[in-house]
């Protein structure tokens, strides 16, 4: 220890810069595509009047945002996007935590159970978005079969404009599920066993141990599974293109990353400026949730906190 | 034999109906993929095809250059992880065992540009690649995934819980930061960085939103895009889509079902970049 405390006080050149060589990969890629972008967006949502072409612009301003906020699509977006957060998040948690909760107990086949919960983690939405549209068809699709069976009448899931929303829930909720699961049930794995042994001795019935031990204590991870699909739920955007090839009909599935891809990719000539004014809004929200989830921890560590003393 | 109880029972009715729903739409897509044109269209839906045909495959990789999709998604992934993998445990390393000044800042900056959601970024990146003239090749499906903060948090952490003594003792020893990061990090942290390579591979396979933006000529496109130009282009019919899907779908299904165990410990460690 002292070697190296004498070896950091009066480093030679050659090692106060080795460092940074071992930096200098890893900060070109970060530098050109993750640094610059950020504050270039930035600067480019309060640029008035740009022009890509030449880069010319009147000058600095609220205008884009202005704007945005005044295009019925924008709002629209906005409001389409949080409809699927709240829909998605609570049904996805839910069912999560039911089947993380019983893949826990022990079973046999455990590992096939596994396999086969967590088998859409890897898959492309392109793909499996493509074998869903296939299910959701309307005259031909399982989906609807399956309804009929149950005496319902068939739903025109892609094409009626009351129905494909729900068409995008279920996907969203379908494959949000394995990652939920997977995170879930390592939570459940560090909830020490003592407290079901105790619960059962003193005979406590097994929806009262889930209510009263597994979901209090599972609590930090059920906050942080909900944050974090809630950003991701944020951005959807790719499963639009397999399912609807794009956003739906007469636009009503305009989502908030699709609102931003329009803005530059969609238009001629590119909305440029508006498109980043979006993106820095999508980048608001995701700050508010991830502030959200900060809070959450440190007040749930000193609940943890004051339990322990 | 202890008798069934009816709770058990219940229980794995439950977890078997769930699981399969979880696993229904790859049955579908695979199934789907060998049956007829009027097979697949029959309704009542044909839970097992009962004609099975070749033809849907042959169809499509005669129409659509899938094979070339292929190659290009083998190369952008091979290249993109690489280059990736050592750009991070260069970076880990020096965050983790060497002193420089702004360490500790540099790094909580890198920590809170990770929360940037890409879709932001994506618009200046998109004209960067155009400026820099490598719009609409392969290797702007590479480049910007040189570098990942996310994987090079994971590893930092990673070899910070390898214990410091060890470094000083090579140090004293006369080891060089080079060989030390070659000869003992790098063999330790072997698991984690196994987990690293195959989530990226896993995202960089099945990547759509980038290679939608970056690339628009057939010969550059991976797979994901390819297929979906293919279905909307051609409007393929169910079954034909079906196989197509199937193909870029089976390779990364082979990947899991080898390699499972290190990608769920992999996602519950770190999560999964979306």
């Amino acid at each position: 220890m002292n070697l190296y405390a004498k070896n950091l006080k009066n480093p030679p050149f050659k090692k106060r810069i080795e460092p940074f060589l071992y930096l200098l990969p890893f900060t070109i890629g970060v530098a050109i595509f993750t640094l610059y972008p950020i504050v270039n967006v930035f600067i480019l949502s309060f640029k008035e009047n740009y022009r890509h072409l030449t880069g010319k612009y009147s000058g600095f301003g609220f205008a884009n945002y202005r704007s945005i906020l005044k295009d019925p699509y924008f709002i629209q977006a906005i409001q389409i996007t949080f409809k699927y957060v709240l829909i998605v998040i609570p049904f996805a948690v839910a069912l999560s935590l039911m089947i993380a909760n019983l893949l826990n107990q022990k079973t046999k086949l455990s590992g096939l159970f596994q396999t086969m919960y967590f088998l859409p983690l890897i898959t492309s939405v392109t793909a499996v978005g493509l074998t869903w549209k296939y299910m959701f068809n309307y005259r031909s699709g399982i989906i609807n079969f399956i309804l009929n069976l149950f005496g319902l009448n068939s739903v025109n899931w892609l094409q009626d404009p009351n129905a494909n929303f729900w068409a995008l829930c279920i996907y969203g909720i379908w494959s949000m599920m394995p990652f939920t699961i997977i995170l879930l049930l390592s939570g459940l794995q560090n909830i020490d066993p003592r407290y079901y042994t105790a619960a059962k001795v003193d005979g406590a019935s097994s929806l009262r141990i889930f209510f009263r031990i597994t979901v209090p204590l599972l609590s930090p991870t059920i906050w942080l599974v909900v944050i974090i699909n809630t950003i991701s739920a944020f951005k959807v955007f790719n499963e639009l293109f397999p399912l609807f090839a794009g956003p739906g009909i007469g636009h009503n599935l305009y989502t908030l990353v699709y609102y931003i891809y329009h803005q530059f990719r969609g238009l001629t000539p590119p909305k440029y400026g508006r498109a980043a004014a979006a993106a820095i809004i999508l980048f608001g929200l995701i700050l508010i949730f991830t502030r959200i989830q900060f809070l959450i921890q440190r007040w749930n560590r000193e609940i943890h906190g004051e339990k322990s003393k | 034999m202890k008798p069934f109880k009816l709770s058990t029972v219940l229980l794995y009715l439950f977890l078997i109906l769930g699981a399969l729903i979880m696993i229904f739409p790859f049955y579908w897509m695979i199934t789907g993929s060998f049956k007829t044109a009027d097979g697949i269209n029959a309704f009542p839906p044909n839970l097992i095809p009962t004609e099975i045909t070749l033809k849907n495959y042959r169809f499509a990789l005669e129409t659509a250059p899938f094979a070339r999709y292929f190659l290009n998604s083998v190369i952008a992934a091979v290249a993109s992880v690489s280059i990736c993998t050592l750009t991070t445990i260069l970076a880990a390393f020096a965050f983790s065992r060497l002193r420089f000044v702004g360490r500790v800042r540099i790094f909580g900056m890198l920590l809170a540009m990770m929360m940037v959601p890409f879709e932001m970024v994506v618009i200046t990146n998109y004209r960067t690649i155009v400026q820099m003239g490598i719009h609409n090749k392969l290797i702007a499906l590479i480049i910007p995934f040189s570098s990942s903060i996310f994987y090079t948090y994971i590893l930092k952490n990673f070899f910070d819980s390898i214990p410091e003594s060890l470094y000083q003792a090579a140090r004293v020893d006369g080891c060089s930061n080079w060989r030390y990061l070659w000869r003992v990090m790098v063999p330790i942290a072997k698991p984690s960085l196994y987990t690293i390579v195959l989530l990226n591979t896993i995202a960089s396979w099945n990547s759509f939103m980038w290679p939608m933006l970056a690339t628009n000529s057939k010969n550059v496109r991976t797979l994901p895009f390819g297929l979906y130009t293919f279905v909307t282009e051609g409007g393929a019919r169910n079954e034909i889509m079906m196989a197509a899907s199937t193909i870029v779908v089976l390779p990364m299904i082979i990947l899991f079902l080898v390699t499972r165990k290190n990608i769920v410990n992999g996602v519950a460690r770190g999560g999964l970049k979306g």
